[in-house]
C-alpha cells in the first residue's frame, strides 16, 4: 500500500475558450488536501468544482498557479490518482472482474496476481458473485461500487471523486456513503470529493471547501469536527446538524443557488434551533421505527413530517 | 394416465407435487421458446411457399403483363438444373472461386479499414491528412473501378479481389471512424487515470468501444462486397458464380441463370450470417446493452 499523498492547489487559474468565448472558470483557487485527509468541495453547479478535480486528475491545465501532488507538478493523468466519475464509467465490454483488474493490467501486473487481487477486493465488498456479470447487468449502485473498487485496485495515493453518488436514489446514496466511509477509514488515503449535497459533504469529510460561481473561487474552508468511525446515526446528532446548518446559512447568505438541490436545502426558510431539534427527533423516530422509504430524500421526508407536525 | 407415467419416468417420481416453481418457470420458458421457434418456422415456410407458388403460376401460364414470364424457367426446371450442376466440377469451382474472392477481399478490407479507421478517428492530424483523399474516392462505385483495376493489378484474379475489397472497404472504414468519434470520453479518461498507455488504450478501450459500429460496417460491407464481386465477375471473370450466371445468359441456359442467382443469394445470406454470429461472439456484452435500451 502506497502512503497517502498531499494534494495542493496554489492560486490556480483555469481559463476555457478563447477570444470572445474566453472565460475564467477558476480564479486563483487555493486548497490543500493533507495526507490521509477526506476533503469535500461543495458549490453550486457551474462553479468549477469539477474543474478543480480535473486539474488534479491531469485532464485540465492551469493558466496560472500550480497544482501539485507531493510538491511535484501534475502534468497528466496517472494511476497514483484514481478517479471515480459521476457517470458510470465501467467499461461495458469487460465483466466486473476484468473492470477491477484493468488498472493492474495497464501496469503490467501478471494475470494471476491481478485476478487474485480483484477477487479479494470484490469479496470484501460483497460483490464476488457478480464477478462474471457485465456492467449493463448491474444496478446503478452496484456499478458505482465496482467503480470505487476499481479505483482502489491500483493502490492510488489519492482518490478523486466527482459527484459519484448524484445519479443514485437517496436510499442507495446513503448506503454508498456509509460504504465509502468504511473503506476510507480502513485505507486512509487522501480523498478529494466533489458534491453539491451539503449533508453528504459533512457526513464524509474532515474538511469542506465551499466554492462560489462565475468565476469559481474558494469562499470558505470549514473543519468537520465529528468523531470517527461514522455511521448513519451521526446524521441525527445535533453536532452534525449544526455543521450542515452552518454551511446552509453560508450558502444562503452568499446566494449560492443550486447547492443542496434536495428540497430541504432550497425551501427551508430558517433553520431555527427548535426546528433543528425537531428534525433530529423525527429523524431518529423514523429510523427507529424502520420506516424505510419514507419520502425520496431523507431530508425531504423529515421536512414533510415537520410540516404535517406543525399543522395539527 | 399413460401420459402421467411417462412424465414421472422422465422428471422424477414425485411429479408434479415437488415440481419447484423454479423448474416450472424454466419449463414454461422453454415451452414458450419452442412455441415461438415453431411459429417462426411455419411462417417462414409459408412465406417461401407463397413466393414459389406465385413464381410457379406465373411461369406455368407464361404470364405477360408488361413483365414477361415467357422465357422464365419454372421452379421445377431450376431445381432440375441444380441437380445437374451440383455434380459438375466446373459449377463447384465457380462457387469455390467466388467464396475465396469474398474471403480475401472482405478479409483484407477488415484488416485495412479497421486500423485505418481507428487511427483516423483518434488522431486529428492523421485524419486531416488522409481522410480527404479517401473521401474523394468514396462516391466512385466499386464496379466503376473494373477497367482501372485490370490495368493496376498484374492478374485478373487480383483485380477482382481488389474490386471486392473496395466494396467492403468504405462501409467498414466510415463506420469505424464514426464508432471512434462516438466513444464516450469518460471511458478514455477512466482508462488514462488507471494508467493506460496510448497503445494499451487503443487496444482495450478504443477498439472494443468501436466494435458495435465496426460490425455494423462489416454487415453492410459484406453485402456490398458481394454486389461488387458479382459485377466484376460478370465483366472480367473467368470463374465465379457471377461469371456462371452471365455465361448462362450468353448460352441461353435460362434455368442456370436462376440457379446462379439463387446460389448468390444463398451464399450472400450465409456470409452475412457468419458476420453477425462473429459479432455476437466477439461482443457478448452487447446483448445486455441492447436489452437495456429497449
Amino acid at each position: 500500500m502506497n502512503t497517502a499523498a498531499t494534494l495542493e492547489m496554489n492560486n490556480a487559474t483555469v481559463v476555457f475558450g478563447s477570444g470572445a468565448m474566453r472565460h475564467t472558470v477558476l480564479d486563483r483557487v487555493s486548497l490543500l488536501v493533507r495526507p490521509g485527509e477526506f476533503v469535500s468541495l461543495i458549490g453550486p453547479s457551474g462553479c468549477g468544482k469539477s474543474t478543480v478535480l480535473n486539474v488534479f486528475a491531469g485532464f485540465v491545465r492551469c493558466a496560472a498557479g500550480t497544482a501539485t501532488l507531493d510538491s511535484r507538478a501534475i502534468t497528466g493523468p496517472g494511476p497514483d490518482r484514481s478517479v471515480v466519475f459521476q457517470q458510470y464509467s465501467l467499461f461495458p465490454w469487460l465483466n466486473v472482474q476484468r473492470n477491477v483488474e484493468y488498472g493492474l493490467r495497464a501496469l503490467g501486473v501478471s494475470r494471476r496476481v491481478r485476478r487474485a487481487k480483484a477477487l479479494r477486493l470484490l469479496e470484501h465488498a460483497g460483490l464476488a458473485q457478480y464477478a462474471d456479470r457485465y456492467p449493463d447487468q448491474l444496478s446503478g449502485g452496484m456499478k458505482q461500487r465496482v467503480g470505487i473498487i476499481r479505483a482502489f485496485a491500483t493502490d492510488p495515493r489519492v482518490l478523486l471523486m466527482d459527484e459519484p453518488f448524484s445519479a443514485l436514489d437517496a436510499q442507495t446514496r446513503s448506503t454508498m456513503q456509509q460504504l465509502l466511509t468504511n473503506i476510507w477509514e480502513e485505507h486512509r488515503i487522501s480523498v478529494l470529493f466533489v458534491t453539491h449535497d451539503i449533508e453528504e459533504a459533512v457526513f464524509l469529510s474532515d474538511r469542506v471547501f465551499v466554492m462560489s460561481a462565475a468565476p469559481g473561487r474558494v469562499l470558505r474552508e470549514l473543519s468537520v469536527a465529528l468523531p470517527r468511525p461514522r455511521d448513519a446515526d451521526l446524521v441525527d446528532t445535533a453536532a452534525f446538524l449544526e455543521h450542515v446548518h452552518e454551511i446552509r446559512v453560508l450558502v444562503r447568505r452568499e446566494g449560492l443557488v443550486g447547492i443542496g438541490e434536495s428540497p430541504a436545502g432550497a425551501t427551508h426558510g430558517e433553520d431555527l434551533p427548535e426546528e433543528l431539534e425537531l428534525e433530529r427527533v423525527l429523524r431518529a423516530l423514523v429510523r427507529r421505527e424502520r420506516l424505510a422509504g419514507i419520502g425520496e430524500s431523507p431530508v425531504g421526508a423529515t421536512h414533510a413530517a415537520i410540516s404535517s407536525y406543525a399543522q395539527p | 394416465m399413460k401420459n402421467q407415467t411417462d412424465l414421472t419416468a422422465v422428471l422424477g417420481p414425485d411429479l408434479p407435487s415437488t415440481l419447484t416453481s423454479r423448474a416450472a418457470t424454466r419449463y414454461s420458458v422453454l415451452r414458450d421458446r419452442a412455441r415461438r421457434l415453431f411459429w417462426a418456422l411455419v411462417t417462414t415456410a409459408l412465406s417461401l411457399g407463397l413466393f414459389l407458388l406465385v413464381w410457379y403460376i406465373a411461369t406455368l401460364y407464361r404470364v405477360e403483363l408488361y413483365v414477361r414470364f415467357t422465357n422464365i424457367p419454372t421452379p421445377g426446371a431450376v431445381f432440375d438444373a441444380f441437380l445437374v450442376q451440383i455434380q459438375v466440377p466446373a459449377f463447384q469451382s465457380h462457387i469455390v472461386n467466388s467464396v475465396r474472392r469474398i474471403a480475401i477481399g472482405f478479409g483484407m478490407a477488415v484488416m485495412v479499414a479497421v486500423p485505418l479507421g481507428l487511427a483516423i478517428g483518434r488522431y486529428e492530424r492523421f485524419r486531416a491528412l488522409v481522410y480527404p483523399a479517401i473521401d474523394v474516392l468514396r462516391p466512385i462505385p466499386a464496379i466503376a473501378w473494373v477497367p482501372m483495376s485490370i490495368m493496376l493489378w498484374p492478374t485478373n484474379e487480383t483485380s477482382i479481389c481488389f474490386i471486392t475489397f473496395l466494396g467492403a472497404f468504405y462501409p467498414i472504414l466510415v463506420n469505424t471512424v464514426g464508432g471512434v468519434s462516438a466513444i464516450d470520453a469518460v471511458y478514455l479518461r477512466a482508462a488514462r487515470t488507471l494508467g493506460a498507455s496510448e497503445m494499451f488504450l487503443l487496444r482495450t478501450v478504443v477498439l472494443p468501444a468501436a466494435l458495435p459500429h465496426i460490425f455494423t460496417g462489416a454487415t453492410v460491407g459484406i453485402g456490398v462486397a458481394w454486389v461488387s464481386l458479382i459485377a466484376a465477375e460478370m465483366i472480367s471473370g473467368q470463374f465465379g458464380i457471377g461469371y456462371f450466371t452471365w455465361e448462362a445468359y450468353s448460352l441461353v441456359q435460362y434455368a442456370d441463370i436462376a440457379l446462379g442467382m439463387a446460389t448468390i443469394g444463398l451464399f450472400g445470406f450465409l456470409s452475412s450470417e457468419i458476420v453477425r454470429r462473429a459479432g455476437d461472439l466477439v461482443m457478448p456484452w452487447f446483448a445486455f446493452r441492447v436489452q437495456e435500451r429497449h
